[in-house]
């Protein structure tokens, strides 16, 4: 059984201090591996963490592709597309997008960015990628473990996949799906088969996540290399760990509000409904709370935007000091701000629900803890723009994307203060203010974390550079792409247009919007386009890149490029090896960097 | 020294990611429990008495605690048949725990609260299940070691196993006892 061979293999790890145990662990173990244990069924962090990548490229690419299916409607509600039929067929009767399947584009794309892509795809990857390789492991604390969270993935996705073909369509009642909506099939078409589908992918995508953030705990906290104290770590290290515990901490609460509400659609429960009227008929539900789903739902899902984004923050905080050639500024303030959103994190959720009903004297505790997150956060970026501040800035596309996300970062930070005040929140929620809100600080920021982190690991992975000048166009166009799609937005949401509406054409008052619309879906096709540009430099670099003559292209001091150019299972060939000193030894005594690996010298300065 | 050299205090890895998996099963019924809380403040609750049955179901489950306590004793000294014995008595206890969580059930449909009726009942039903779903995946982590108990080929001497399941096992038990003494205090 393979976990047996795990179990052995940790202990080896453990028990063996001689090398032979480890000779072991890295390479005679794994001699006779067969295509399917190595590409498909694969234990290796590594490969797991390329399978998550390009299997998040996939959803990237769908989701995405929603969006503009629905910006069309958007911006050009009078068009006809003779095309869109012929790939949607009576979902886009007439060349023209239904109702139903506005809604249904407009959750799918909400669910598959942020659990498939920014979730799995972005804390998948790079969690599995780096954990191992910058704590000096030889592969995470239980690789079996590690191999059912990728494949538990895999099957959330493909009964995601599955729930876009059946006849009544996926789910439609928005990515939050929330009760009575969703609880009753009569409800609307989504909410037949569309939404079982839904909750079980995600039931197993929750698995996914929890074994892989079990993972990436023990093997941070038990597996560090000799010498490798919490406080050496590299701050992407410590923005996983957080990342991992909100994970454990807050998908098991969003697993028990899916499980009320699968019983409440088959059980004939009522956890959440009461007093409803279907179709002139009167239901027999009552006692239940619709509003109960919402705070189980906000419990995970506040937390989840963290999930998020704090890879992205430790990603961008590595890669922003590598390309300044200058040591992080503030490595603890960094780690204490982590670690204050991530318990924030936990106590903000109602600030989604200010229009619920809540009690207002609540909602003013909750008031107050969501604007305190704007002191973590404005630490991190004081900290960002300080470790570039002066320093010898060497811009590859990682780095700028790096610095783009600290702009977008800013820019979709400083609406939060807004939309965090309940009061100003009476007239801001739900309209295309709190859209480009989230999709800036959210959406786009952990994207240019996650375009950052590939550029810039891309050559651990596969040995090879991504082309320099193709990610230079990459960036630019998202960028200012990305600007000109959100921005306005914020006037089109202060206007008070609400958002997840089908057609404005009946509102004199958002008349004035019209030429707005159709702009932003002209951005949002090019801008897209410009994605499928980095998907194929992504690929085409995989066989075609310039190779890796060194093993450590950036001139980090990180542990991963102490490895091989293509490290086997195992990482490093000969003995794991012993860190010294912390990750950000840049420009020191005269030297341009100092590897983790190198002794401190009796004569160093202290840092 | 160029090695990797893990201090031997530290807990082996999958006892740590059993204490993480322990506090994300926590957080789950935190999450129902606390539903079950916000619920009970609202209108239209109603009260009942838990089934009596639930009382035997938990003597069961802290016998169980006991036996598999001593399995691992056994499991130390290299005593191999009580271990089997004892790990077997342990599962059955298991099983035994399941049925009398279902004839619970049983007791609250022919009172005239199935799943479907108020509130207050389905919550019973939904947490009771959850529970007994991961006391059979304790069942059947013990289904393997006693499998594994029996091979000759490779044998296994490592108490890591023993452990990790004694420590799951110890965890279902206390929230169960949790559980029992929520509904009772909370009805």
């Amino acid at each position: 059984m393979s976990n047996e061979a795990t179990l052995h293999s940790q202990e080896s790890l453990h028990h063996g201090h001689d090398d032979h145990g480890h000779g072991h662990d890295g390479h005679d173990h794994h001699h006779e591996e067969t295509f399917i244990s190595k590409y498909v069924f694969s234990m290796d962090h590594k490969m797991i963490a390329k399978q998550f990548l390009i299997t998040g490229i996939i959803w990237a690419i769908i989701g995405a592709f929603f969006s503009v299916l629905f910006r069309l409607q958007l911006g050009f509600p009078d068009a006809t597309f003779p095309w869109l039929e012929s790939i949607l067929g009576h979902w886009a009767e007439g060349g023209r997008i239904t109702p139903e399947a506005y809604y249904a584009l407009v959750t799918m794309h909400g669910t598959i960015l942020v659990f498939f892509v920014l979730t799995a795809g972005l804390s998948g990857t790079f969690s599995n990628l780096l954990i191992p390789l910058q704590v000096g492991a030889r592969d995470m604390a239980s690789p079996f473990m590690n191999m059912l969270s990728y494949w538990f993935f895999f099957t959330a996705s493909l009964v995601m996949m599955s729930s876009l073909f059946v006849q009544t369509g996926p789910a439609s009642g928005g990515w939050t799906s929330y009760p009575p909506l969703s609880a009753l099939g009569d409800a609307s078409i989504g909410s037949k088969i569309g939404m079982d589908l839904w909750l079980i992918s995600m039931a197993l995508f929750v698995v996914s996540s929890l074994l892989g953030s079990l993972n990436y705990i023990s093997t941070i906290l038990n597996m560090r290399t000799k010498g490798m104290s919490m406080t050496k770590m590299p701050l992407t290290i410590w923005s996983f760990l957080f990342t991992a515990v909100l994970g454990v901490l807050s998908f098991p609460v969003l697993l028990s509000g899916f499980v009320l509400l699968l019983f409440d659609r088959h059980g004939g429960t009522s956890f959440y409904l009461s007093e409803l009227f279907v179709q002139g008929k009167v239901l027999p539900n009552e006692g239940g709370s619709a509003i109960l789903y919402q705070h189980l739902f906000w419990f995970l899902g506040h937390p989840e935007v963290y999930i998020i984004i704090l890879p992205a923050m430790g990603m961008v905080s590595e890669i922003l000091a590598v390309n300044s050639r200058k040591p992080i500024f503030g490595y603890l303030a960094m780690v204490g701000s982590m670690f204050a959103i991530t318990v924030l994190a936990f106590l903000v959720w109602a600030h989604h629900m200010f229009v619920t009903g809540l009690n207002p004297f609540l909602g003013a505790f909750f008031v107050l803890l969501t604007l305190l997150i704007a002191v973590p956060s404005a630490i991190k970026v004081f900290n960002w723009i300080t470790t570039i501040w002066r320093g010898n800035i060497r811009f590859t596309p990682a780095s700028l994307f790096s610095i783009g996300f600290v702009s977008t970062f800013i820019s979709g930070g400083l609406t939060g203060i807004w939309l965090g005040n309940s009061a100003i929140d009476i007239h801001l929620h739900d309209t295309y203010f709190v859209i480009a809100h989230f999709h800036i600080v959210m959406g786009v920021s952990a994207f240019f974390g996650m375009f950052a982190g590939v550029y810039h690991w891309f050559p651990k992975m596969y040995g090879r550079y991504m082309n320099q000048t193709l990610g230079f166009i990459h960036f630019w166009i998202t960028l200012v792409g990305a600007y000109l799609i959100f921005w306005p937005m914020h006037y089109q949401g202060m206007a008070g247009m609400p958002r997840r509406y089908f057609d404005y054409s009946n509102w004199a008052s958002f008349n004035q919007f019209e030429g707005l619309n159709a702009f932003i879906s002209f951005v949002v096709i090019i801008v897209f386009a410009t994605q499928l540009l980095f998907v194929f430099n992504f690929f085409y670099s995989i066989f075609k890149g310039r190779k890796l003559t060194t093993t450590n292209p950036w001139a980090a001091t990180t542990l991963e490029w102490t490895t091989p150019i293509n490290p086997g299972h195992g990482n490093w060939p000969g003995e794991i090896p012993e860190v010294h000193r912390w990750a950000y030894d840049y420009s020191k005594d005269g030297k341009d960097f100092i590897p983790q690996t190198v002794p401190v010298s009796p004569d160093e300065s202290g840092h | 020294m160029m090695t990797m050299n893990a201090p031997k205090n530290k807990l082996h890895p999958h006892k740590y990611s059993l204490w993480i998996a322990m506090a994300s099963i926590t957080m789950m019924f935190i999450g129902f429990t606390s539903a079950y809380v916000v619920k009970r403040s609202q209108a239209n609750w109603l009260a009942f008495e838990l089934p009596a049955i639930f009382y035997v179901s938990t003597v069961l489950i802290l016998l169980s605690s006991l036996t598999i306590y001593l399995a691992g004793r056994q499991f130390k000294a290299r005593n191999m048949s009580a271990y089997k014995q004892l790990i077997t008595l342990t599962a059955l206890l298991g099983l035994g725990f399941v049925v009398c969580q279902f004839i619970g059930f049983a007791d609250l449909k022919s009172n005239g609260l199935p799943l479907s009726s108020t509130v207050s009942a389905s919550f019973i039903y939904v947490i009771v299940g959850a529970h007994v779903l991961h006391v059979l995946g304790g069942v059947a982590v013990l289904m393997v070691m006693f499998v594994r108990a029996f091979r000759t080929r490779i044998r296994t001497y490592s108490t890591i196993p023993i452990e990790v399941a004694s420590t799951y096992w110890h965890f279902v038990g206390g929230l169960w006892i949790y559980l029992l003494i929520f509904f009772s205090l909370a009805r």
